[in-house]
């Protein structure tokens, strides 16, 4: 692999990757309120 | 018109039993087979690396804030898409219906290829398409007819599995909402990570894989500049995350009344593109190892749908060393991708019927999801299948979920202005916040560039009509599906709602369901008791 497709590959793995581990981590941080 | 005093006591409304089971539901509808046999070849034909870039922009500035929105309207509005748009304005129940009928109308062909996925599970193992795939597949497995139009000449190999995928998604159905859809989906999903994980570890070890990748990978940055890309990219988002035909506000209709919603939203827009690019990854590394193999260039061995699952892939398998393996892991990962689809995309129609009619769940599994069956199998079934999926796919994708979407953002945007209370809808239940900047989104560029889309497909198709077929056949199944399909919208909006339908049921807490967006006072018929304004 070229290194500018290693690079892509690697821009694509963090930005779409890390965006689900983000939205994960953000969905925890504010746990679901119990029904009145 | 209904009224609200006398009106039978309503069935309480299903839910899902919490947030997580939402979100592996709504992720199981976004993962389907788009993401594994599309997004691939759409990445590595539009500036390859360089597309990340038009992919990330689509995905923030439309497929998440248009997720926004339809988990706004089917949790505020607590309803089927009908019901959903009927409450929220009465002038807007048509588009529920629209969206209802275009869902119906994916159903009886997407059922189709499942049922080939599920049949190459086994060939696969007993490599039955022996050295040329092609052929297999067109003349020894669907019996492809050289003919166009409708023939009642079954094929049994088509048949049987075809049954066998409407059996189980309808027995999955008469479970409900929670004990149906949700377990299958908290089932489906993580076994089809681990699956599709497991095919992406062995097509990397294949020789030749990295070729495949850097194929992929390699950006194009002049694509950059040319509005192609772009389209390519925000089309992939749209028809990708399912928006615009009605899956995702059904199932928010099933959220308890305390739920983040676009906190959820960003889970399962992130979950459906994280898919795609590890499907991105595998496809591509067993390509490069064909390409290898076989002495060609990448560009001649990249293909996209029914030909790369069925044609495509059978070569590679025969070829890999562990093909048997490769195999049983592509195609079992298309049943469970695109199963859980399938099941969203016919709860569409059956949450429609049961809201306007008052009926249960397993009557409507029944009488709703038999029809629909027997519709699939009697068109898709016989030899004349392929052609007729292949021009109904093509016309209700550029022209009825295009145009959907475009008339939904449309009317909420500019004619009823049903945004800002969406928004404050959104920002009552949710935890990360939305201002003006998502209703320029929706309301601006989602727009743009959906029209935009419409008006290439329109010229195109009608300048060059579709492949080779012929005018009457395109005529009759393509356009004549997409507009047949609003008429029949149309028609069915015109039908009262019946006392026996959810119209005036509570919300899950007794209370009214909101009212709709303009003062009660401008639609005389309106007799709802509207409960307050935000």
């Amino acid at each position: 692999m070229s290194s500018a497709a290693v690079w892509m590959m690697l821009v694509a793995m963090a930005t779409v990757w890390g965006g689900l581990v983000l939205s994960v981590l953000h969905l925890m941080r504010h746990p679901e309120e119990p029904e009145e | 018109m209904s009224s609200g005093s006398g009106s039978p006591a309503h069935a309480r409304r299903e839910t899902f039993s919490g947030r997580s089971a939402f979100i592996f539901a709504a992720i199981g509808s976004a993962v389907g087979l788009g993401n594994i046999w599309r997004f691939p070849y759409i990445a590595y034909s539009n500036g390859g690396g360089a597309f990340i870039i038009p992919y990330l922009v689509a995905l923030l500035t439309a497929g998440i804030p248009m997720l926004f929105l339809f988990y706004a309207i089917g949790h505020r509005y607590r309803g089927s898409p009908p019901l959903a748009f009927r409450r929220l304005h009465p002038g807007t129940e048509v588009l529920g219906w629209w969206q209802v009928l275009v869902s119906l109308v994916i159903t009886v062909y997407y059922a189709a290829v499942i049922a080939w996925a599920l049949s190459y599970v086994w060939f696969s193992v007993t490599q039955a398409w022996g050295d040329d795939p092609g052929a297999f597949f067109l003349n020894q497995y669907l019996h492809v007819s050289e003919d166009f139009g409708l023939t009642l000449d079954f094929v049994p190999g088509v048949l049987t599995p075809l049954v066998l995928v409407w059996v189980a998604a309808l027995a999955v159905l008469a479970f409900g909402v929670q004990k149906g859809i949700a377990r299958l989906s908290m089932v489906f999903m993580p076994l089809l990570f681990l699956l599709f994980g497991a095919l992406v570890v062995f097509a990397l070890f294949l020789p030749g894989a990295g070729r495949g990748l850097d194929a992929l990978f390699t950006p194009d940055w002049s694509e950059l500049t040319t509005s192609s890309i772009w389209i390519a990219a925000y089309g992939q988002i749209f028809f990708s995350l399912s928006v615009g035909f009605g899956i995702m506000v059904t199932y928010s209709s099933y959220l308890k009344k305390k739920t983040d919603l676009t906190s959820s939203a960003l889970v399962v827009g992130f979950s459906n593109s994280a898919f795609e690019l590890l499907a991105g990854i595998g496809v591509f590394a067993a390509l490069g190892f064909i390409a290898t193999n076989t002495g060609q260039p990448v560009d001649e061995v990249a293909a996209s749908g029914v030909g790369l699952a069925f044609i495509g892939f059978p070569t590679i398998i025969s070829q890999a060393p562990g093909g048997v393996f490769l195999g049983v892991l592509f195609f079992a990962s298309l049943v469970f991708a695109g199963f859980t689809s399938f099941v969203s995309l016919i709860e569409v129609v059956l949450s429609a019927v049961r809201d306007k009619l008052g009926l249960g769940r397993v009557a409507a599994t029944l009488g709703v999801g038999i029809p629909m069956a027997v519709l699939s199998v009697v068109l898709f079934s016989p030899s004349t299948g392929l052609n007729l999926l292949d021009v109904t796919d093509a016309y209700v994708n550029s022209f009825g979920i295009v145009a959907v979407a475009l008339a939904v953002l449309m009317t909420l945007a500019v004619l009823i202005n049903a945004l800002p209370v969406l928004r404050n809808h959104l920002n009552a239940v949710s935890s990360f916040r939305v201002g003006r900047g998502w209703q320029l989104m929706v309301a601006g560029v989602t727009p743009i560039i959906l029209g935009y889309t419409l008006i290439n497909s329109l010229q195109d198709h009608i300048r060059d009509g579709y492949e080779d077929m012929p005018g009457w056949f395109v005529g009759t199944f393509g356009w004549g599906t997409v507009v047949g399909i609003i008429v029949l919208a149309w028609l069915i909006s015109r039908i009262p709602w019946s006392t026996r339908s959810a119209l005036d049921a509570p919300d899950l807490d007794g209370k009214p369901v909101a009212g709709p967006v303009l003062d009660p006072a401008m639609d005389g018929k309106w007799s709802h008791e509207t409960g307050a304004q935000s």
